[in-house]
């Protein structure tokens, strides 16, 4: 059991911090430039994020391991996966402003946004190509979001100084956000050998 | 840009390449153009994946666009990428299996281009089948065009090579083929863009 949960610890930290989805795996980057220029949509962005990923490992697990195993049918993973996540993120729309109209105000638009993610789509593929357990798919999953979150709030804090900086003028917007993110990225490489699974 | 008896179908294909590159001007799409351009051969199979997938998806939509029911268009959209690029994946796997295996998981992901799904909403889903084919080749090549340029020069100056082939014998730039030097390629890359496109519109407004 203690090597278990040894085990799940190591599988969250290597995918927030080791392979990031943002800074090493390159994923999620049109939402990652797109939300990271003020802290509040970035913070909205990581919690909602962070919950539909997690829910989206599990449902994607069962129905990857119950269902297209079983009947062998796991080339089409891409298109059940997409139709789970586009159905999920609706559903959640419709429960959350219904329930709780408050909080669907504030975090509302962002689930929009998700369901046209590459990160939410890259976990169940890459927890099914991985073949993770159910509990170490949601590892995965809780593990890439908060990444995902780190991310985006060291870029937007960055951004929101940035606004204030006399950036040359090709450079203006996204090329020195790139540049940017280019620099965190290198700073990440640092992580690569923290732990060896 | 809507209204295709007013454009020329050449200035629809040059549109994707020129005017609305995908990835320099649009800035759409972004994750494939620097996980895989750390080599050239990764950087031009993942871009005529794209354009297969973009130039079917267009010629489909176009044609089943008079039945598909407005409400329920997106569904039926990105059903019809899937299916796509599910056919690419499997092609490739067959075909190329060494590029395969290394950039596999982005292949996948053409599904989540915001890219294709615009075109097939903005474009192909209003125009006959002729101009969408057009606009899917020109959007197709100039996302083909962007990949090959940044993965050129990130081979080049990283590796010292170009498709596996040594070409300059100094001590690589090691930074260029490391994920960091993805970011700094394309952020430069597009700040030449810029650059190019300011001086150009200067003397554009100069010479009238």
């Amino acid at each position: 059991m203690d090597s278990e949960f040894t085990k799940l610890f190591e599988l969250i930290l290597s995918a927030s911090l080791i392979n990031n989805f943002v800074f090493t795996r390159f994923l999620g980057l049109c939402i990652f430039f797109g939300v990271s220029k003020k802290m509040e949509t970035a913070v909205g962005m990581s919690i909602t994020f962070t919950a539909v990923m997690m829910i989206s490992a599990a449902l994607s697990w069962v129905v990857f391991t119950k269902v297209l195993v079983p009947l062998e049918i796991t080339f089409l993973e891409i298109i059940v996966f997409i139709g789970i996540i586009a159905g999920l993120v609706q559903a959640s729309d419709t429960i959350m402003r219904k329930t709780t109209p408050g909080l669907y105000y504030k975090l509302g638009i962002y689930l929009a946004l998700i369901s046209t993610n590459c990160i939410i789509l890259a976990v169940p593929l890459v927890s099914a190509g991985e073949k993770y357990s159910f509990i170490e798919s949601l590892a995965f999953g809780l593990g890439s979001g908060l990444g995902f979150a780190l991310a985006l709030i060291i870029m937007a804090s960055i951004r929101e100084r940035l606004e204030l900086a006399e950036v040359p003028a090709p450079f203006k917007g996204l090329p020195m956000a790139f540049v940017i993110t280019g620099l965190i990225a290198l700073a990440f490489t640092g992580f690569s050998g923290l732990i060896t699974l | 840009m809507s209204n295709p008896s007013t454009i020329s179908l050449k200035e629809l294909f040059l549109n994707g390449i020129v005017k609305e590159n995908t990835i320099f001007k649009l800035a759409l799409s972004l994750c494939p153009s620097i996980a895989v351009t750390n080599n050239l051969k990764n950087g031009v199979f993942m871009g005529i994946a794209v354009l297969f997938v973009q130039f079917m998806v267009n010629i489909t939509i176009s044609l089943i666009r008079k039945v598909i029911h407005p409400k329920i268009r997106l569904p039926i959209f990105m059903l019809v990428i899937s299916g796509w690029v599910t056919v690419t994946t499997m092609v490739m796997a067959a075909f190329v299996p060494d590029v395969y295996a290394k950039v596999g998981l982005y292949i996948q992901l053409i599904v989540a281009f915001a890219s294709i799904l615009a075109r097939a909403e903005m474009f192909a889903s209003k125009n006959s089948i002729v101009p969408s084919m057009a606009d899917g080749l020109g959007m197709g090549v100039g996302f083909l065009f962007a990949l090959t340029v940044i993965s050129f020069f990130r081979e080049l100056i990283g590796k010292g090579s170009l498709w596996g082939y040594a070409i300059i014998n100094t001590k690589p730039l090691l930074i260029m083929i490391l994920p960091a030097g993805g970011f700094f390629a394309v952020g430069i890359l597009m700040a030449a863009f810029n650059w190019i496109d300011a001086r150009y519109k200067k003397s554009a407004h100069a010479s009238h």
